[in-house]
């Protein structure tokens, strides 16, 4: 475990934390997107270079705009009154510890398993992807084509004025 | 000789690094070549805000800046000095930490991009296999920033500014990329430095770059279009208009900060050109195969420069589009131009070599135009206007 | 690391009054499956089958195409409402 694992994983802890600590609900958003770069650049530490970009593009590029957006639009900027933490805020805490210790639990015992040798990197190139994603993974392709579409109607239509409600 | 010409900085680099122990060569030949890049395009980006002033100045009928030096040239040093010494004012209730970041993420944002474009033979900073991806990755971080700083001045007018270049700057994001991808799919790579490979290419001492066949030509069009429109230039920089929301998103900015912004969006300009030339003029490939003794990296920077120098006629020249026609202009026309581009570059592939595929592409893409113009300009009905308010 | 950030996404959710800190909540929680997905790939067995790197792709994919659809409800649930607290969101019916 390098020094570069920890230090990008420290930025993105502390982009996860202050995501979901801070008052300010457009610092919120700006944190995540901090999380979202350490991801990426963690992506891009494990060789995975296709999904660090991918999700350079569409995560820092598509949704931290979309939720800074719907911040302005719904003026979450402005400070609530009844303070930012809601009334069942212990049962969600004891809940997340819990299921911290289980998922760490499952974590370490399958450390294990692991093969002790871990082989050269997997120098994958995008043609590697291209071809994999029209022979193997064609079907799940497809299906996330549609599930996109529906998606971007169904958006639309949900957020769209109903008729006669533009005073 | 001419090689050596052509490749002088790859070799002044080797001969520079060769001086160090064998474990610090790498990091430090990289270091050479980002303090290199860090060097020449902040300078090319000092001689543009002098070109741009004269040559708008004489589409208009006056002439630039003539006073500092001979044809204006030290007009920059001035506009250096000028904004290092400005006073810096940050509003009161301005977000502090996000006011100050917004600059700097757009700067870093930017020079990343030329991390990628391969500037002459051999002198790509990184060739990174899915380096057009990482360029377009890179650019969608720039709108965040803008967002950043439009509304962390805490004025009305800068978030308006900021939203609108924003949601311009998405909507024209998708048609940059797809009109990328049709190049894409005739190289098979998406590496920039295989492009520009394979339009290095000589037929009858005509080069094969992109832009010569219907399909790579619609294309460039619409990459131009969409390059406009992503760096907030005319005719769609209604953002940053100066006679519309005074300064846009970066009214509250001033003295260094704003030179920071300045900086940024001509870096984007340049890299934008620079990704356009590579992507369809052919990089560093010479125009003419008796030409190919000048240097490369001669061929690059004069495309760049040659796009620059459009640009700044188009802005001297078309008048702003508003905002619901830009809008309007990106989803209903260039869009579904650019997907018809993909299919003539199908076509394209697979008619195999001969004249006829050059016939039924040309006739595709612009009989496309002309239908889609037609019906576009048939729409316009002029009545009453309906107002539609924000609610709630 | 990921079932940290995971956690941490899932206090997030579970706590936070406004909204769209859920949805923020959520979307650090796929953000962290994702990157087990490719940490358990890179370090397994069949390394060339992509299998890892796919799903991870994939569910970058349906994160954007969940978050806008979430986004919309959110907005169009602020419309009906005029606020975004979910503490205040207790009845079902209009």
């Amino acid at each position: 475990m390098s020094v570069v694992f920890y230090l990008l994983a420290g930025v993105t802890v502390l982009g996860g934390l202050t995501a979901v600590l801070l008052k300010n609900t457009v610092h919120c958003a700006l944190a995540l997107t901090v999380a979202f770069a350490g991801l990426a650049l963690l992506f891009l530490e494990l060789d995975a270079q296709f999904a660090g970009f991918a999700q350079i593009l569409v995560y820092i590029g598509a949704v931290a705009i979309l939720v800074v957006f719907a911040i302005l639009l719904t003026r979450g900027s402005e400070t609530p009154k009844d303070g930012v933490f809601s009334r069942t805020w212990m049962a969600g805490l004891v809940v997340a510890a819990a299921v911290f210790a289980g998922l760490g639990w499952a974590v370490i015992q399958s450390a294990q398993f692991l093969p002790h040798e871990t082989g050269a990197p997997p120098v994958v190139t995008v043609e590697q992807i291209g071809n994999a994603l029209m022979g193997r993974y064609v079907l799940p392709l497809e299906i996330v084509a549609l599930l996109l579409t529906a998606a971007l109607v169904g958006a639309v239509i949900v957020a769209m004025h109903e008729k006669g409600d533009i005073k | 000789m001419v090689t050596m010409l052509d490749q002088i900085f790859v070799l002044l680099k080797h001969w520079l690094v060769s001086f160090l122990p064998l474990e610090l060569q790498t990091p430090v030949s990289v270091l050479i070549s980002v303090v290199a890049i860090i060097g020449t395009f902040p300078a090319l980006f000092a001689l543009t805000t002098v070109l741009e002033r004269k040559g708008l100045g004489r589409i208009q009928n006056r002439i630039g800046p003539n006073r500092t030096g001979p044809f204006g040239i030290l007009q920059p040093i001035a506009d250096g000095i000028k904004s290092l010494t400005k006073e810096d004012i940050v509003p009161l209730s301005a977000d502090a930490v996000v006011h100050f970041m917004a600059p700097l993420v757009l700067v870093v944002a930017v020079f990343m991009g030329f991390a990628v474009l391969p500037m002459g033979r051999n002198m790509e900073l990184v060739d990174m296999d899915a380096g057009l991806l990482f360029f377009f990755a890179i650019g969608a971080s720039t709108e965040l920033s803008v967002f950043m700083a439009g509304w962390s001045s805490r004025n009305k007018y800068s978030l308006l500014g900021a939203m609108r270049a924003v949601a311009q700057m998405i909507s024209y994001e998708v048609p940059l990329l797809m009109s990328s991808v049709a190049v894409v799919m005739i190289t098979g790579s998406l590496s920039l430095v295989k492009i520009v490979a394979a339009q290095n290419q000589y037929t009858w001492g005509l080069p094969h770059w992109y832009i010569f066949t219907p399909w790579g030509c619609a294309g460039f069009v619409m990459f131009a279009v969409a390059a406009t429109a992503e760096t907030n230039r005319s005719p769609f920089d209604l953002p940053e208009g100066e006679s519309e929301l005074v300064a846009g998103y970066f009214t509250e900015y001033s003295g260094f900060k704003f030179a920071l912004f300045f900086l940024g969006e001509y870096l984007g300009m340049f890299s934008i050109s620079g990704l356009g030339a590579t992507l369809f003029l052919g990089g560093w490939s010479a125009p003419l195969q008796a030409l190919q003794f000048v240097p490369s990296w001669i061929w690059f920077f004069s495309k760049v420069m040659l796009s620059i120098v459009v640009l700044i006629w188009i802005r001297g020249t078309l008048p702003r589009l508003r905002q619901d026609q830009l809008m309007n202009f990106a989803w209903k026309f260039v869009l579904p131009m650019t997907l018809l581009n993909l299919v003539d570059v199908g076509l394209w592939r697979f008619l195999g070599e001969g004249w006829i595929r050059w016939v039924v592409c040309s006739v595709l893409m612009l009989g496309a135009y002309v239908l889609m113009a037609r019906a576009g300009m048939r729409q316009e009905h002029f009545g009453p206007r309906r107002y539609r308010y924000a609610d709630s | 690391m990921a079932a940290l950030l995971f956690a941490i996404g899932l206090a997030g959710a579970l706590t936070r009054r406004n909204a769209i800190l859920v949805l923020i909540g959520i979307e650090l929680m796929l953000n962290a499956a994702n990157l087990n997905l490719i940490a358990f790939w890179r370090y397994s067995p069949h390394p060339e089958l992509l299998t890892g790197m796919m799903f991870a792709v994939f569910s970058i994919a349906v994160a954007a195409a969940e978050a806008a659809v979430g986004l919309g409800l959110v907005i169009q649930l602020h419309r009906h409402a005029h606020t975004t607290d979910v503490d205040q969101m207790n009845r079902m019916k209009g």
